[in-house]
């Protein structure tokens, strides 16, 4: 607790609180006696000709449960954080509530972990139970970014598709999902040389799909492809080793055509995947791999 | 204030509870234990009814079996409410509203014809007391014994008496929070946990803190509870009018009150038809005198209506010296047709009128309910994707509540916009009772999109739950977007 501005509001709080509950009490003795108001047990005023307000004690049992109120008020402020910055005997927080009931919820769901930990991707994929698991799993963790679908956006890789930055087996997606990735592409220009030449190894880039390209300027770049073959392969293929994404294919993370390639051999780029081990449990990560394994071969139950 | 001058009933001041007369005392005082006597008649027979129906429905619903299911459960955990065939979510809340609506009219048009029905004959206060009302008197006998049992000092019969009801208390008491948990743990479950006190914690803490309050309500507190913390006792007085009927006292019949016997005309003596025997007063669960009027403490139980009917019936006079009356009919002194003439007045009617509007739109609402919901949430990840050719891709979730207990299929179609395809699968199932996000992606070729401009365009979904065995098949249509960038 660091949220007074300084000690002596908390203390304020602290005697605030602890006068209300004694006044509380105070008032209960202080009004305790009857007075006499009038002999006819009525407290002497009378409204519209014959309407009077009769003096009668209260009932015991609400005394007690007056003072109990005072007793549990009394209580709380020890037990829980309530007397200003003291944080009360329990060390009760909200935030130490919440994983403990997290931890509960884990201890809970364990039984359930513990049967699909050990299987692989294969027999997970056709198991139901572990697919409705993987499935909300990703839609609450991972779709933001790769979409309900998982079929990804601009800068968001495709998860659907067969084509693998890091390699599609479950102990490298999980490895992706546990720990994140970090796609480094260092501006280019420089070594590929002038800006007629970025051109012309975007053209032969997009030749190498056989996308739509200007075979002499795909031509003249090919000999500057030198520059980029160190990661993304002599024959563009990619590198899974590095992350390198394959220019053979007609997938285009980064966005189609001359402009695009251009812009990313100019600028770069770094492509963030964040780290999700904090996040989830080796179990739930286990089974997301699987769901996410699975929506590339079409084996799953999902969408 | 009608013309023709009614008597008034002086307002008789309780007694000081101050040791002293005219001094100040504790303000504090211990409830006056008041000992009912047991009534026979036409009321307590109608109120022994009510106690049977509302407990055997109370005790008895949870033990009812409905497809291999509870018949009434409301899983809060999962957050479904088992009702017979019905299945509610937590998106039906409006059932509740309109349920809780329901009883606050009921209650409104109970009040404004018979003053306090629901206090008298079917409040659970009051159905418990009746209950451990009955236990004590098999034990301990009926009011005057229980007075002489209450001074008498300890002795093995006070011992034996006590305890036993105490057992048979405490016994209700459980049962009866064991039965309402049974309605949110499956009560078998409850059952074969409660052999070996398995309980878990939060059902430990119901079970006794509803037994408790069970016990101590019906046991200790009893007209306690209507007298000083039911709300309703407050603001009941708002409900009445002089035209609703009460349990009231005829006082032009029966004063000059006095003592007399069975073969002396009344008249003679100037007295009134009231014996003043005490027996209505004996009999009332609140411990007041009804002969000094309405008084907010009477919960119409009519318990001294049945007593005084008794009596009028020994000394041959005419019954209803005390009767369900209003307070026009008894300044006018009309007779029960006229009083019950006054009965469907407008503020009734009215009453009437919404009570069973409400009643027919919440039948009909829940007749016409679709068996399942859907909600359609864009992605926010991003707006829209562009795909290979030059097609604009949007993804949608669409969350679909299945509100039967079966698996269900169901498939995606698309309305209202010119040109749209899914491209993802469009079929697929939800279990039993359970949601599901199904995320659909929506396609607009190229040539489409540009005849649209950029911006957001409507569009609607049609959900369809496919016909199977005897269901036919159901439509959801709902409303959505479709976003084309710049």
């Amino acid at each position: 607790m660091s949220d007074f501005f300084n000690s002596g509001w908390s203390t304020f709080i602290a005697v605030a609180t602890v006068v209300s509950l004694v006044a509380c009490l105070a008032l209960l003795v202080i009004a305790s006696r009857r007075k006499p108001m009038a002999n006819d047990n009525t407290t002497g005023h009378v409204w519209d000709v014959d309407l009077v307000e009769l003096n009668n004690p209260l009932p015991r049992w609400w005394m007690v449960l007056f003072v109990l109120t005072v007793v549990c008020g009394g209580a709380y402020v020890f037990l829980y954080p309530g007397l200003g910055s003291s944080a009360g005997t329990l060390n009760w927080t909200s935030t130490g509530q919440y994983e403990a009931e997290q931890k509960k919820a884990t201890n809970a769901m364990a039984a359930v972990y513990a049967r699909y930990v050990s299987q692989p991707a294969e027999v997970l994929a056709k198991d139901a139970g572990a697919m409705g698991i993987g499935e909300r799993l990703f839609v609450n963790n991972c779709a933001a970014c790769h979409g309900s679908d998982a079929r990804g956006s601009k800068g968001f890789p495709n998860l659907t598709d067969n084509d693998w930055l890091y390699g599609g087996s479950l102990e490298t997606i999980k490895e992706t999902i546990a720990n994140g990735r970090q796609g480094v592409m260092p501006p280019m220009a420089a070594a590929v040389g002038s800006a007629q030449d970025v051109v012309n190894v975007a053209q032969y880039v997009l030749s190498l799909s056989g996308s739509p390209h200007n075979a002499i300027q795909a031509a003249a770049g090919r000999e500057k492809f030198i520059a980029c073959a160190a990661c993304h392969g002599v024959g563009g293929k990619g590198n899974q080793a590095l992350g390198a994404p394959n220019l053979s294919d007609k997938v285009w993370l980064h966005g189609w055509g001359e402009e695009a390639i251009v812009a990313m051999v100019n600028n770069g780029k770094t492509n963030v995947m964040p780290a999700h081990a904090s996040r989830l449990t080796p179990e739930q990560i286990h089974v997301l791999g699987a769901y996410v394994w699975s929506l590339s071969r079409g084996a799953s139950s999902g969408p | 204030m009608s013309s023709t001058n009614p008597r008034v009933i002086p307002i008789v001041a309780a007694e000081a509870a101050s040791e002293v007369e005219g001094e100040g005392g504790w303000l504090f005082e211990k409830q006056k234990k008041i000992y009912p006597r047991s009534v026979t008649g036409t009321f307590a027979n109608w109120r022994w009814a009510m106690v049977w129906l509302t407990q055997i429905v109370f005790y008895g619903l949870p033990w009812l079996q409905w497809n291999d299911r509870q018949a009434v459960l409301f899983d809060l955990a999962a957050r479904r409410f088992y009702i017979f065939g019905l299945v509610l979510h937590p998106q039906d809340l409006v059932y509740l509203a309109a349920l809780l609506i329901v009883c606050a009219y009921s209650l409104f048009l109970f009040t404004a014809v018979a003053g306090r029905l629901w206090c008298g004959f079917t409040c659970p206060q009051t159905v418990y007391t009746e209950i451990f009302l009955w236990v004590e008197r098999r034990f301990e006998g009926d009011r005057i014994a229980r007075m002489r049992l209450d001074e008498a000092p300890w002795s093995f019969n006070k011992l034996w008496r006590k305890a036993g009801k105490q057992a048979v208390w405490i016994a209700i008491g459980l049962w009866t929070g064991f039965t309402l948990v049974g309605y949110f743990t499956p009560v078998k479950v409850l059952w074969s946990e409660a052999f070996t006190l398995g309980f878990g914690p939060w059902e430990w803490f119901w079970v006794l803190f509803y037994g408790f309050a069970t016990y101590g309500n019906a046991g200790y507190l009893r007209e306690q509870v209507c007298t000083y913390m039911c709300p309703y006792a407050r603001f009941q007085s708002a409900m009445f009018d002089r035209d609703t009927l009460i349990v009231s006292y005829d006082p032009a019949r029966g004063e000059p009150r006095g003592s007399r016997g069975r073969k002396v005309d009344p008249k003679s003596k100037g007295l009134g038809d009231c014996i003043d025997c005490g027996l209505c007063v004996q009999v009332c669960p609140t411990g007041i005198d009804i002969r000094n009027g309405l008084q907010y403490q009477c919960i119409g139980c009519a318990s001294c209506v049945d007593v005084c009917n008794e009596v009028m019936d020994k000394m041959n006079y005419e019954r209803g010296l005390i009767r369900f009356a209003t307070q026009n009919g008894l300044s006018n002194r009309w007779s029960k047709l006229q009083t019950l003439k006054r009965v469907l007045r407008p503020r009734v009617l009215v009453y009437t009128t919404v009570l069973a509007l409400i009643c027919i739109g919440f039948v009909v609402s829940l007749a016409l309910r679709s068996p399942f919901r859907v909600d359609v949430v864009r992605d926010r990840g991003a707006l829209a994707r562009l795909v290979d050719d030059g097609a604009i891709e949007n993804v949608y979730r669409l969350q679909v509540m299945n509100a039967t207990e079966a698996t269900q299929h169901y498939r995606v179609t698309l309305e209202g916009l010119d040109g749209a395809s899914i491209t993802s699968k469009a079929e697929f199932e939800v279990g039993a009772a359970e949601a599901r996000w199904w995320p659909v992606s929506v396609q607009v070729p190229h040539a489409a999109t540009r005849a649209l401009g950029p911006g957001a365009h409507p569009l609607r979904f049609r959900v369809e739950r496919l016909a199977r065995g005897d269901d036919g098949s159901v439509d959801v249509v709902e409303k959505s977007t479709f976003v084309v960038p710049r």
